[in-house]
């Protein structure tokens, strides 16, 4: 089956700086892929050029089937297919959940306002937030307004799923229950290409991890290699933490 | 020298009306300008924020009298001889939208990057992501410097009694002109000035005291 997701040989610069230095990989249908790293070793670059929030300067970048890199692209087109959360949730501060949750529906796929307020319950209710549905993002925890932020997402039906740092902004005792939607989605089938810090997420959800040093994919494999580094890079930073 | 009659008050009355009809002419023409040139100074494409950065630049740099100078007697020599109420508010619309389309310039920018990139990425067109994520919280911003800045257009509006235009401070010296008691006469001419702008500043200091405390998003 052709990969979801998949680089060829990426370089990214900004300005003189080389952030990502030919990164090769792929994310095949229904795969968990994280990708660890330390920080500023390119992991968020990757997956913003997967959805083209950033433009590359050579190699070959596809999802599902479209050429993310062909200056070309419909970009409103390739967004139907990824959806992406991030570390600051960016909730629309002056929207309701609901309206967070229903305004892409309305504005891209003209559903109706009854039939968007439906997709926007349904989708907080697999992120257990049904009874938050009016409330303003500043009136939730961080826990929650990500989750509404994965809500919102999930509204469009995306194909793909990208998630930078998810759970970096987040007290430790709230990182639990954002993980664990997207375990459920990880479970439910879900394409997701995950940056992350959380190891024991990555080892026991991921199918594969990718390790991503100095703009290089150093090391690659299933959950597993988490517990028998090959690289002495790997080594040290699973040593270190980040 | 005859005395202050009510009659005279009356005829300030009156300007004090059109002055008000001047003010929102040009304010609501300013705004409506403003917001292209808004638009023009944070648009995509360079040359486009260039030329409207130069645009602001020299209006900025120019005085309100010239401008109106150069609309009222220059355009006459063109063949386009406005009425003074016309060429003012035409005059006090170039210096809104120079002031308030950067105003306004600045108000945009200070909504999150991150907030046009959540909304890009749920599909949204460059458009929808400005009426429906951006402007909403950048118009909160806005709105105190706006309504205080209306306060300088008002006031502005006495320019216009230079080319004829009989608002408040024509009327004045008119009055005064035959009365010569600018002490009194103009001191009332004042006095109704600080009536309509007093409020204007109260409201502008208020909504910026109501947002500074309110509700603030997340970074
Ligand atoms: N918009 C940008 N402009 C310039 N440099 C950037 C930009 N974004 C990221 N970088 C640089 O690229 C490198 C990789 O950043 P990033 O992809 O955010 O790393 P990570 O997510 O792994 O921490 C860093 O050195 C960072 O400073
Ligand atoms: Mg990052």
């Amino acid at each position: 089956m052709a990969a979801a997701v998949s680089l060829r040989d990426v370089h990214k610069r900004f300005g003189e700086v080389e952030v990502l230095k030919g990164v090769s990989f792929e994310v095949a249908p229904g795969e968990v892929v994280a990708i660890i790293g330390r920080s500023g070793s390119g992991k968020s670059t990757a997956l913003r050029c997967v959805n083209r929030l950033e433009t590359i300067q050579s190699g070959e970048i596809e999802l599902c089937g479209r050429r993310v890199d062909d200056p070309a692209l419909d970009l409103r087109a390739l967004r139907r297919d990824v959806g992406m959360v991030f570390q600051s949730y960016n909730l629309f501060p002056h929207l309701t959940v609901a309206e967070n949750i229903t305004l892409a529906p309305r504005r891209v796929r003209r559903t109706p306002p009854a039939e968007a307020r439906r997709i926007a319950e349904e989708v907080l209710t697999r992120v257990g937030l049904s009874d938050k549905i009016d409330a303003y993002p500043e009136q939730l925890s961080g826990g929650q307004q990500q989750r509404v932020a994965i809500a919102r997402s999930l509204a469009m039906e995306p194909k793909v799923m990208l998630f930078d740092e998810v759970t970096s902004a987040l007290d430790p005792h709230l990182t639990g229950e954002v993980l664990k939607v997207m375990e459920t989605l990880a479970k439910g089938g879900m394409t997701m290409l995950v940056v992350t810090h959380e190891m024991a997420f990555a080892r026991r959800v991921a199918d594969r991890v990718i390790f991503m040093h100095t703009g290089k994919v150093w090391e690659t494999g299933p959950g597993s290699m988490l517990a028998d580094p090959q690289t002495p890079e790997l080594k040290e930073f699973l040593a270190n933490g980040l | 020298m005859g005395g202050f009659t009510l009659t005279h008050f009356l005829y300030l009355l009156q300007a004090t009306g059109w002055t008000v009809v001047l003010t929102l002419l040009a304010f609501v023409l300013g705004c409506l300008a403003g917001f292209l040139v808004m638009l023009a100074r944070t648009a995509q494409v360079r040359w486009v924020r260039g030329l409207s950065g130069l645009y602001v630049d020299v209006v900025q740099g120019t005085p309100l009298l010239i401008v109106l100078f150069l609309i009222y007697f220059g355009l006459a020599l063109f063949g386009f001889e406005l009425p003074a109420i016309v060429a003012a508010a035409l005059s006090l619309m170039i210096y809104c939208s120079a002031f308030l389309g950067e105003i306004w310039r600045g108000c945009v920018q200070s909504v999150p990057r991150t907030q046009t990139e959540a909304s890009e990425c749920l599909g949204l067109s460059r458009w929808q992501t400005l009426r429906d994520v951006v402007l909403p919280q950048a118009m909160r911003i806005a709105t105190p410097p706006t309504v205080g800045f209306l306060v300088q257009v008002l006031k502005n509006t006495s320019l216009a009694s230079v080319v004829g235009f009989v608002e408040l401070t024509r009327a004045s010296q008119v009055i005064n002109n035959s009365l010569f008691q600018p002490f009194l006469v103009f001191g009332i001419a004042g006095l109704l000035y600080f009536a309509l702008c007093y409020p204007l500043s109260r409201l502008s200091r208020a909504l910026e005291r109501k947002l500074n405390g309110g509700r603030r998003q997340p970074a």
